[in-house]
């Protein structure tokens, strides 16, 4: 079947409905997402989102800019930051003036608290600036574009999972999905698509993210030759529940909470002595494996599962149960433990992928030569980049409000001037034979191992702390796993609702992730935000100042650069 | 421990009909329902048929019949059910939403019926130039427990009028409206009066309270939907009108 567009939405969280509710507009535009509409990522985000609105006390977008770009130790894109938090006041009255139920203040403004590396005046000390709902926010972010799509009867296709992109040259044509209800390939022809598919933290085996997380827009464009941006730039929050993975917002510590070692001690007093517990996500999961590297985990063994605490219990029960709702839920349903009377036991967990789709700050994908027309990426599967080499806490919220929408304003302008593309129903033909080559396969190997194999090997090897040797072995490790890959099999043979080639669908684009995530890793030979090697400790601005680009060719990865922006703050020593 | 799960399957091969099928997962007693129907799906039959994503409770993807109460699989544990190791946990769908294939259901009425309240901001007053719209801390918290409905239709599977009644609205829908009926800044119950005040809207609910049981999110469903009947029998009476509650009396 084939359908016609001017514009397709891929992912229906913060990004692609905010880009869609720009675009639908004026432009045929639909949304396509492998989820029921609300079951999006952006859900689970709690903490904040963050704008320099100065409801608490004195604040500057300028600040936050520099914090953004400090806070991705100086691989940051800096006029990209300058936007984001320029428009990031904007986008959160925006948000509220669609309905959005801020937490609020005495005198009736939107709350705000402190999150880890938002400073006032350069970085002299920790700032109210992380807009929230309880502990709810991209909840309610969610929710709110998804009333605002009701509202103005914007177009969904819920369970559609892309599986390729149509290309003529450099230009979109549309895409290729799979129907998952009836097990039928849809062609949408289209002269834009947005891809807003989140992130893939499910590479790695201790995760925050949904299992719906496989970036498989990510996936999609590098099997069409697009190269991906920064990929070894991965972020462990420090704060995941023990074993699980579970985020615990970092809003907790932003209220007053503190991570202590076994013996009780604030040990982040001696990693960054101003921000203490509110340093960057990278410091404070770096700080965590030290201890635990050191015997001071709660269990003591060294092993890199061990864990410490993160004690609320002094800040009363009222702020508890006011202030971070669903975390103390989390923690009595999986833990049985009470945040208001006892400490959380908490290890990093893999929680957002800095690196992504290369674009330009309108969303326009691109290496920094060649621009693919009608093809753009906004949200977590996009690198702008505003992260850089580690994103702050609340930033992902603002990159898909600011990002989403300047993305949507593009495609809406850029659509009237393009040509219909050229597509019809056999641009599905290649992928009606993969799934017809794999259900005729008679025997072959399950999908589970493939996956743990890959999620285990890249948590140990390409983890918080990296050095060389280990991630040659992953790199080794991935490539075998991809060739097993090409032999699994499913036993399910129907078409309707065909969970198998779905999964299989996603664990291919999670392997190719995890090879790119690993190569890029293993490439980069200095430390640098999230990417900390133990064999190159220091960050190296002569040698490794520029943004990896990198691609697959066969079973390798192959390597390229991109400059980075550097024309409004000189890079410095990243200290807090 | 080793646990048997006995899930309701249906599907094409099963000739649409439901037929129960037993399957042996080994578990801890901290695991998750879900993670026992991943292991089986990966690693036993991939065959079987379910929603899920962010599997701790706040995406609504995964409400299921679980030992015949509606709950999420990812925040459901197995040593919150298991009082006997040897007594099967029984798995079923969703009710009064046809079944797609085993325990995926088809949640298009489910929508249709939330999209027809006017589920989202409606406001008084034109947005100000640059800022937000003035809430206080306790008007805020008029609308907290209904902005935490995540649509996972669970409320809708466990009330009793919607088994002889599947014309009415039902709980989700009616909290979806209250969330925006009780917020200071929104025009509140007028945009939302055809959907509510019909013989099918809001009166049907008979006050069983079996939404409130099941909701996993603990919203009190039943008392929001008695606040928001009695809302709107003030605001006939102010205006000497009657409800369709009367109405068809």
């Amino acid at each position: 079947m084939v359908h016609e567009y001017d514009a397709i939405v891929i992912g229906a969280g913060g990004a692609g409905l905010y880009a869609a509710l720009e675009a639908s507009k004026s432009a045929k535009t639909a949304v396509i997402s492998k989820l029921y509409p609300q079951r999006s990522h952006t859900g689970a985000a709690q903490g904040g989102i963050g704008a320099a609105l100065g409801n608490v006390e004195d604040d500057s977008p300028e600040w936050h800019a520099f914090d953004t770009v400090k806070g991705g130790d100086y691989l940051v894109d800096q006029v990209a930051a300058k936007i984001l938090a320029e428009d990031a006041v904007r986008a959160v009255y925006d948000l509220e003036n669609r309905g959005l139920p801020f937490s609020r203040l005495e005198n009736g403004k939107i709350a705000q608290r402190r999150f880890g590396g938002h400073t006032h005046h350069f970085g002299e000390g920790a700032v109210h600036r992380s807009c929230y709902a309880a502990d709810r926010t991209g909840n309610m972010i969610l929710q709110t574009l998804y009333q605002q799509c009701v509202k103005n009867e914007v177009q969904f296709f819920d369970e559609f999972q892309v599986v390729d992109i149509l290309l003529d040259g450099t230009t979109v044509r549309g895409v290729v999905t799979l129907e998952l209800a009836s097990g039928e390939f849809h062609v949408f022809k289209s002269k834009a698509v947005l891809f807003a598919t989140g992130g893939f933290g499910r590479i790695f085996k201790i995760t925050s993210n949904a299992h719906a997380n496989t970036g498989d827009g990510p996936a999609v464009l590098l099997r069409a030759g697009i190269p991906m941006e920064d990929m070894e730039f991965y972020q462990f929050h420090p704060t995941g529940i023990l074993n699980m993975g579970i985020l615990i917002t970092e809003g907790v510590r932003g209220e007053g909470g503190i991570l202590k070692n076994r013996d009780g001690q604030r040990f982040m007093e001696t990693y960054a002595p101003t921000l203490l517990d509110l340093a960057p996500r990278d410091m404070v999961s770096r700080a965590i494996m030290t201890e635990i590297a050191a015997g001071k985990g709660v269990r003591g063994d060294r092993k890199i599962d061990d864990y410490v605490w993160l004690d609320a219990s002094h800040l009363g029960r009222e702020t508890v149960e006011k202030k971070i709702p669903d975390i103390a839920d989390f923690c009595r349903t999986y833990l049985g433990v009470d945040p208001a009377e006892q400490a959380m036991p908490v290890q990093p967990t893999a929680h957002y992928a800095m690196g992504g789709i290369p674009t330009d700050v309108d969303g326009r994908v691109t290496d920094g030569t060649t621009v693919w027309e009608g093809l753009y990426a906004a949200g977590e599967c996009a690198c702008v980049s505003v992260h850089g080499a580690n994103r702050l806490g609340t930033n992902s919220l603002v990159d898909l409000i600011v990002y989403g929408r300047r993305s949507g304003q593009h495609i809406a302008q850029f659509v009237k001037g393009a040509a219909t593309p050229k597509a019809s129903d056999s641009d599905a033909d290649p992928a009606r034979e993969r799934v017809a080559a794999l259900k005729a396969r008679k025997s072959g190997e399950h999908v589970g191992p493939i996956m743990s194999e890959m999620q285990e090997v890249m948590m140990e090897k390409v983890g918080v702390y990296r050095e060389e040797r280990a991630m040659t072995e992953a790199v080794t490790k991935v490539q075998e796993l991809r060739e097993r890959f090409e032999h699994v099999a499913v036993e399910d043979h129907g078409a309707d609702f065909n969970s198998q080639v779905l999964q299989i669908s996603e664990l291919g684009n999670l392997l190719d992730l995890a090879l790119v995530t690993a190569g890029s890793a293993l490439n980069r030979q200095e430390s640098r935000g999230a990417h900390s090697r133990k064999d190159f400790p220091e960050r190296d601005d002569d040698t490794w100042l520029k943004h990896t680009l990198a691609s697959i060719d066969g079973k390798d990865v192959k390597i390229g650069y991109k400059s980075v922006d550097v024309s409004i703050w000189e890079p410095k020593p990243r200290t807090y | 421990m080793t646990i048997t799960l006995a899930i309701t399957r249906q599907s094409k091969t099963t000739g649409d009909k439901p037929e129960v099928k037993n399957y042996a997962v080994e578990v801890q007693p901290t695991d998750r329902i879900l993670d026992a129907l991943m292991d089986i799906t990966q690693n036993q039959d991939g065959t079987l048929g379910y929603r899920r994503s962010c599997a701790h409770g706040v995406c609504g993807s995964d409400a299921m019949r679980i030992n015949g109460k509606e709950r999420l699989a990812c925040k459901t544990l197995f040593k919150d059910i298991v009082e006997d190791e040897s007594a099967p946990i029984t798995v079923e769908p969703l009710r009064h939403l046809p079944v797609q294939k085993d325990l995926l259901v088809d949640q298009g009425v489910f929508f249709e019926k939330f999209h027809a309240v006017k589920p989202f901001f409606v406001p008084k007053a034109d947005a100000p130039e640059h800022g937000e719209y003035l809430q206080s801390p306790e008007e805020r918290e008029l609308i907290d427990e209904a902005t935490k409905c995540i649509s996972c239709a669970a409320c809708y599977s466990a009330c009793p009028i919607l088994e002889k009644n599947p014309a009415f609205l039902g709980p989700q829908a009616i909290v979806q409206a209250a969330r925006f009926v009780y917020d200071s800044r929104d025009q509140g119950l007028e945009p939302r009066l055809d959907a509510l005040d019909k013989p099918n809207g809001i009166w049907p609910c008979e006050s069983k309270f079996e939404c409130t049981k099941v909701c996993p999110r603990e919203i009190k469903i039943t008392k929001l939907i008695n606040f928001t009947k009695r809302k709107i029998k003030k605001y006939r009476e102010e205006r000497g009108e009657h409800t369709a509650e009367e109405g068809t009396k």
